[in-house]
């Protein structure tokens, strides 16, 4: 692998491009593996990275029934905060966080990590109880956040009405150090990395069956044909269930629709990220100058990656009244993605009933802020067998009642 | 936007007026089940690609509930039927079977 620098970029100018590699192979499956991950999302992907950085195993395929980081990874609002009411919520999303605020020099591939500053509205009383808890939770954990007042809200976001009739702005809860990144470069440039270590990322190869001897996995059937494995980690979010379905176990989890659309691009008008969870709707402006906007999920069980039209209005309605510049914009596009939602609202990192089959799924609505620390927790217990960051998010919890209740604490966002 | 008919007092409304709540049929567990059987019956379900029965309820309507036959890949929704049901009638089931020829009703759970 060539090293992206400003060097690389002087001589490549020199030579009219024609220097530049591939960022990753192209590769076809082999006959064996010692881990096979399922999904090259930024999850999957993330995983692989940290078996072989963190424990020199190489030895790995990545399969990808579509193209790379065509699914929830290249299809959210790129927001990035740890923030949590629970202290293993906490543990894996400020990991996360701070791994984010390296990856760019870990990589050698430019995320675009920007650290803006996120803010939770508060717009009901119960908001304002719910967040002022959750700050005095995050001083215990070491997450840097604090409960800040209207005024100040609207000193960060002078876009903002805070005085609107049916969602005024009560305060926020701000963690500073929380922002947004390039949502493909960070699946690009974790394949890239992989790629580098020796690892296959297989695209277009489509898992159709898991095979197991005597309780314990031997392999996958796809559409590219039989690959053996040692490790089997299935970590493809809102396809969970289906897959879980093949292996012959099933999961607490139900997959739905979550969508999001853009505007046209305008001038800078907000450097941060704000979220209004009484409204279910997030908001930032990209790069492009475009407003961001996440709404919130459809209703019932779902695979088809689109989102409902009332659910567009309902959110934009309601931002309008505390953005009321939006209502001048023009909407660009709008799509959807398929998340998998569990109970509680907290993912699971587990080994599977299977024996070598290891699970990362049920990150939800807000998977994109926990690529990094995901990976490197799943990575962890797929080469130990243990991991200090996922005890707590076992498939055990649901039958001990052990929940790690986020869906209290935080209303439908994550 | 999913077209929904009321089995309960007959009005057919688009999905804003109801609610949905998850996979119908559900057999309750209590007292003196296993562990097991308890938490399938709390946080285990359904998610299939494909033909999925589920509650719903009128909600801004006449407030009953009622289940409904539905597919998450395509939304297309194969009807509506009474929740005072163990098992999806007979004529869903043909419904369903003539869109989807190669799906097949699953016995109820003992």
């Amino acid at each position: 692998m060539k090293k992206y620098s400003v060097f690389a970029v002087a001589r490549e100018a020199m030579r009219h491009h024609t220097g530049w590699d591939r960022a990753w192979r192209d590769a076809q499956p082999k006959a064996k593996y010692d881990v096979i991950i399922i999904g090259a999302g930024g999850h999957g992907l993330a995983t692989a990275y940290y078996l072989g950085k963190n424990f020199g195993i190489t030895n790995v395929a990545i399969l990808e029934k579509g193209w790379l980081g065509g699914g929830n990874t290249g299809r959210n609002t790129t927001i990035i905060r740890s923030n949590y009411l629970q202290d293993p919520s906490a543990a894996i999303y400020e990991k996360s966080r701070s791994l984010y605020e390296t990856m760019s020099q870990d990589l050698n591939y430019n995320v675009m990590f920007s650290p803006r500053g996120v803010i939770m509205l508060a717009q009901t009383e119960h908001e304002v109880r719910g967040y002022k808890r959750t700050a005095h939770a995050n001083a215990l954990q070491g997450v840097p956040t604090e409960w800040i007042t209207p005024q100040r809200v609207k000193e960060l976001c002078p876009i903002m009405n805070i005085d609107g009739p049916r969602y005024p702005v009560l305060g926020g809860l701000w963690q500073a150090r929380g922002g947004t990144a390039r949502h493909d470069a960070v699946a690009w440039g974790y394949a890239r990395a992989c790629s580098d270590m020796g690892m296959d990322v297989i695209q277009q190869c489509e898992v159709t069956g898991v095979k197991s001897e005597g309780g314990k996995v031997t392999g996958v059937s796809t559409n590219k044909g039989d690959i053996a494995c040692d490790k089997l980690g299935m970590v493809v979010a809102g396809h969970s269930g289906h897959l879980a379905d093949m292996a012959g176990f099933r999961l607490p989890i139900e997959s739905v629709a979550l969508q999001a659309l853009v505007s046209e691009p305008i001038k800078p008008a907000m450097d941060i990220v704000v979220m209004a969870n009484t409204v279910h709707g997030y908001l930032s402006q990209s790069d492009k100058g475009e407003m961001v906007i996440g709404g919130g999920t459809d209703g019932y069980n779902n695979y088809t990656q689109r989102g409902s039209f009332h659910h567009i209005e309902e959110t934009v309605r309601a931002l309008i009244e505390t953005f009321p510049m939006l209502s001048r914009l023009k909407m660009l596009r709008q799509w959807g993605g398929i998340v998998d939602v569990t109970g509680d609202r907290s993912p699971i990192l587990s080994k599977a009933p299977v024996d070598g089959i290891f699970i990362n799924c049920g990150w939800g609505t807000g998977g994109f802020k926990a690529i990094p620390g995901s990976g490197w927790a799943m990575a962890e217990l797929m080469a130990k067998g243990q991991s200090p960051l996922t005890d707590a998010f076992g498939l055990n919890r649901f039958q001990e009642g052990r929940f790690i209740d986020e869906s209290v604490a935080a209303g439908v966002a994550h | 936007m999913l077209n929904i008919h009321c089995p309960c007092c007959g009005v057919t409304a688009e999905e804003t007026e109801f609610h949905a709540h998850g996979e119908a049929h559900l057999k309750r567990f209590g007292p003196g089940s296993t562990d097991d059987q308890f938490e399938s019956y709390l946080f285990m379900r359904k998610n299939p690609k494909g033909v999925h029965f589920e509650r719903w309820r009128h909600q801004n309507g006449c407030g009953k509930w009622f289940h409904v036959a539905r597919c998450t890949m395509t939304l297309e929704v194969f009807g509506s039927y009474s929740a005072q049901t163990y098992v999806p009638p007979q004529d869903i089931i043909d419904k369903i079977q003539h869109r989807r020829p190669d799906w097949s009703a699953e016995a109820p759970a003992p």
